[in-house]
């Protein structure tokens, strides 16, 4: 029985392997749903930063052009569809250009609390001892500080409270960095340390591979697979972090780059004066980017597991259709 | 007692059809079943994993996940299960039918009495006063045979030994008084002593409870032992249909035959085994393995002491030589396998392996000899990488000690493994998840043989695979050994499976080796009474053998 070749190619084609691809096929009714907004949200996002230069009708600190100066809280009009704010910017171009600020801000955050994490992760749970309790503690501590508290030392320890594009991107993505590391960290530890007492660890280990080998060929890989759920929450979070930031002053000014928590902040005295969209566009950005992300992160959580996943019914013969009945949902076939 | 006379109907399933939903499409799991059991009466379902023996018992509780589509019909008396509401299934279940699950650790709420859990079922489905539960639940404890129930129903499910927790659910499960007890895999977790004990209570409950049970088994031997008849399925389906006398003395499907075939029984090595140490008496040469007084403590938690898992044995593997060593739970066997793999720390007495001294030796003294020695573990799900394939996961020693350079390199050697191991070349572009147990476990051997060393530690390598699959890994075993000529530490609970391969058996007994010898010596002719008893526990696939033995067993127990 057991010599008998099965003929078995559960891979599919390339296109159909790729990650996001795959769940999209594996989704149905409402978990698509959720996928595709959220795919929809985040492209529409991701396209507005790459192409804001194209689609921004004026720059993002422009005060000015031929005709003359914008005016202070104008409403919307042809030549400023979504009015301007009080220092005289025109928001439309803010809203588009401040995605580009936070795709920066994101991609630079998440990848470098990615990469510390995950390497601070595996060491520490693969060696344990002193150093793995160490570092425990530390990201418990880290843990207790609320975040956006955090972010506000680390901006100034970094900035000094100066800010230029680049030093203002990095202070508020390393903020965001030493906020996220220990999530990173915790989730790849704990990964590790069940990975670490599976049999193929100890199967490497009594063929004599190396801990170094043992870690990034055996341990590491396997232990990577939540990460990609956490990098999108964790995406949006950024992004929340990042317009908290901004919000309370801590942000990028708004001569080096749009930041729509600083445009938030700057329409407070403008909603009770009756002027309303200096604060709705930049807000619904935000909302709708950390929808759009979150959505997607969800998806993709509830599609890796196999007990949250939602499937097609199998399609019983006609006549046994009828019969078919509701069957209580207890425990998952072996 | 069950409502029903003896030999009424207790259930009856016709033409039952269980479809399930999955990512692959969907998987007729159930294909045209159709069984009856009545009152009194124990049906054995047998089969092997994948055989839908656990999904049709599933169904007669109305079990199944909402992924499965059911058609046919489960009659409870004259209720038909797959059409009921759910409200009246849940008025069935405990009342009408009661399950018995596989591993009694899980199906226990650790955090509530026992007395609770067994009172919970009958809370459900009327009212008692406290008293009355309590009364009723110790009433069943005297029943399933917890001695001083008055006390032990206060107790909690840890303070309870394996084979006590499965009384425990056994209970549970008879409390309501149903007419069908369904019982899934019920020893397979337990010891061959224990199981020895449910199986006898699992008897009783027949004939003085006069409750059907549907008995959920791969083991021939439970069958054997416990059933009046059996059904045995082969993907999906009913293949025969006999009475348990019948079904072993004159089986007439294939499969069955097969089936039969391929249980191991006691005896069947003996014949190599004199072989095997006829030549080896030629060369005399150095011990592979000498243990002398080994002592492994496992260090105990804050304040409390260590716990001894091997206290104080003496044994040596000589070249060319396979050493059986099989025990229950808890006796130390896979420490002691660990100990020589290099994995556990020797923390008194004498462990020399190939000349180098494992007490108190560092992991850098161990490293060298990682090649030498080769480990086949316990379960081929979880012993491979699931991210390597199958020709880079036996590659692996090959790359590490520096005789290829990377996977690619070492193809052509994998090859030759995986032939040696008689697994298809394809297979090494597999990854492991799309082989059967059976072939993981010849990969697993393949890897473990790939720097060809001199000592083999296999880790209940067949204990995870079904009968037929186990026999045929065990002859490739047997095959590779000859050819290959490594010496073999072969670590199983089941005796059949050791004295099939085994030159020399030692039976460990919590932490202690109890006996040693050949084959002949220790099963044809046991000394101590824990060997006895371990063997006369062993079900044989034969009812009539079977009754025998149980007899023997039984004066063995009253013997003091």
């Amino acid at each position: 029985m057991a010599a008998t070749p099965v003929v078995v190619n559960p891979k599919g084609s390339l296109w159909s392997r790729l990650p996001l691809v795959k769940q999209l096929a594996q989704s149905v009714g409402l978990q698509r749903g959720m996928l595709v907004a959220g795919l929809v949200l985040v492209a529409l996002f991701l396209l507005t930063a790459a192409l804001a230069p194209l689609l921004a009708p004026y720059g993002f600190a422009q005060l000015r052009d031929e005709s003359g100066r914008f005016g202070s809280q104008q409403p919307p009009s042809a030549e400023h569809l979504f009015g301007t704010t009080v220092s005289g910017y025109d928001v439309l171009s803010r809203t588009i250009w401040g995605a580009q600020t936070a795709v920066l801000v994101i991609v630079v955050a998440v990848t470098m609390s990615l990469i510390i994490g995950v390497l601070l992760g595996v060491f520490s749970g693969y060696f344990g001892g002193t150093l793995d309790r160490i570092l425990v503690v530390v990201c418990d501590a880290i843990y207790a500080f609320p975040s956006l508290l955090l972010a506000i030392v680390m901006s100034i320890v970094i900035s000094g409270g100066q800010s230029s594009l680049l030093g203002g991107i990095m202070s508020a993505a390393i903020s965001i960095t030493v906020v996220f590391i220990p999530q990173y960290f915790r989730v790849v530890r704990a990964e590790t340390v069940r990975i670490k007492a599976e049999a193929f660890v100890e199967s490497a280990k009594v063929i004599g591979a190396s801990n170094m080998r043992i870690m990034f060929r055996h341990v590491l890989r396997n232990a990577t697979r939540t990460l990609p759920l956490i990098l999108t929450l964790n995406a949006s979070e950024a992004i929340l972090t990042l317009a908290g930031l901004g919000f309370v002053g801590f942000g990028i000014e708004p001569t080096s780059a749009a930041e729509w928590g600083y445009d938030l902040n700057r329409s407070i005295a403008d909603v009770s004066s009756g002027i309303w969209w200096t604060a709705l566009y930049p807000g619904l950005a935000i909302v709708l980017v950390v929808l759009g992300i979150t959505l997607v992160g969800e998806s993709l959580n509830d599609l890796a597991d196999p007990r949250l996943r939602t499937r097609h019914r199998a399609i019983a013969s006609p006549a046994a259709a009828a019969t078919a009945n509701e069957v209580d949902e207890l425990e998952k076939p072996e | 007692m069950s409502r029903l006379a003896k030999g009424e109907q207790a259930a009856r399933i016709e033409d039952l059809e269980v479809t399930f939903a999955t990512d692959s499409g969907d998987v007729r799991a159930v294909d045209g079943v159709s069984l009856h059991v009545a009152a009194g009466e124990v049906l054995a379902v047998v089969g092997e994993s994948g055989s839908g023996k656990t999904v049709t018992a599933k169904t007669i509780l109305g079990l199944l996940p909402e992924t499965a589509t059911t058609s046919g019909a489960v009659f409870i008396g004259q209720e038909n299960i797959v059409q009921v509401s759910g409200e009246r299934l849940r008025q069935l279940r405990g009342t009408s039918v009661a399950m018995v699950f596989q591993e009694p650790s899980t199906a226990l709420n650790p955090v509530f009495t026992v007395g609770w859990q067994i009172a919970e079922g009958l809370r459900a489905h009327g009212n008692y006063s406290n008293g009355e539960l309590r009364e009723k639940s110790i009433d069943i404890l005297r029943k399933v045979g917890i001695p001083d129930p008055e006390h032990r129903v206060d107790h909690y499910p840890h303070q309870f030994s394996g084979g006590q927790k499965q009384r425990i659910v056994i209970a549970m499960a008879l409390v309501l008084d149903p007419e069908l007890i369904v019982a899934d895999e019920p020893t397979t977790a337990l010891d061959v002593t224990v199981q020895a004990e449910i199986l006898d209570l699992l008897r009783r409950l027949r004939d003085e409870f006069n409750a059907g049970i549907l008995l959920i088994t791969h083991n021939m031997g439970v069958v054997a032992d416990l059933a009046d008849r059996v059904a045995v399925m082969y993907q999906g389906e009913v293949v025969e249909q006999a009475t348990a006398t019948e079904l072993f003395a004159n089986p007439q499907n294939d499969y069955t035959k097969r089936l039969l075939a391929a249980v191991p029984y006691i005896g069947a090595g003996r014949e190599a085994a004199r072989a095997r140490a006829v030549e080896r008496d030629k060369v005399n040469a150095e011990p592979v393995v000498v243990a002398r007084g080994l002592e492994i403590v496992y260090p105990g938690r804050f304040g409390r002491g260590g716990f001894r898992a091997v206290a104080g044995v003496d044994f040596e593997i000589g070249p060319r030589e396979v050493l059986g060593l099989v025990g229950e739970s808890g006796s130390g066997k896979t420490t002691i396998g660990r100990a020589i793999g290099g994995l556990t720390r020797v923390t008194g007495g004498s462990l020399m392996v190939l000349g180098t001294e494992f007490n108190g030796a560092k992991e850098s003294d161990i490293r060298p000899l990682r090649k030498d020695i080769g480990f086949v573990f316990q379960d081929p799900a979880t012993s491979f990488n699931p991210l390597l394939t199958i020709a880079e996961a036996i590659a692996e020693p090959l790359v590490v000690h520096s005789e290829a350079a990377n996977p690619d390199d070492a193809r052509a050697r994998v090859n030759q493994l995986l032939e040696a191991v008689q697994l298809p070349i394809g297979f090494g572009d597999r990854f492991p998840h799309e082989l059967s147990g059976g072939q993981r476990q010849r990969a697993s051997l393949a890897r473990a043989l790939a720097l060809r060393p001199k000592l083999l530690i296999a880790d209940e390598p067949t204990s995870a695979l079904d009968v037929s699959v186990q026999a045929r890994v065990l002859e490739l075993f047997a095959e590779l050994q000859h050819e290959f000529g490594f010496a073999a530490l072969f670590i199983s609970h089941d005796l059949a499976v050791v004295d099939m391969l085994a030159d020399r058996i030692a039976v460990l007994y919590k932490g202690e080796l109890v006996e040693e010898g050949t084959g002949e010596q220790v099963l044809g002719a046991p000394q101590h009474p824990y060997t006895k008893r371990l063997l006369a526990s062993l079900p044989v696939p034969d009812p009539i053998e079977q009754g025998k033995r149980r007899e023997e067993l039984r004066l063995l127990r009253e013997a003091p």
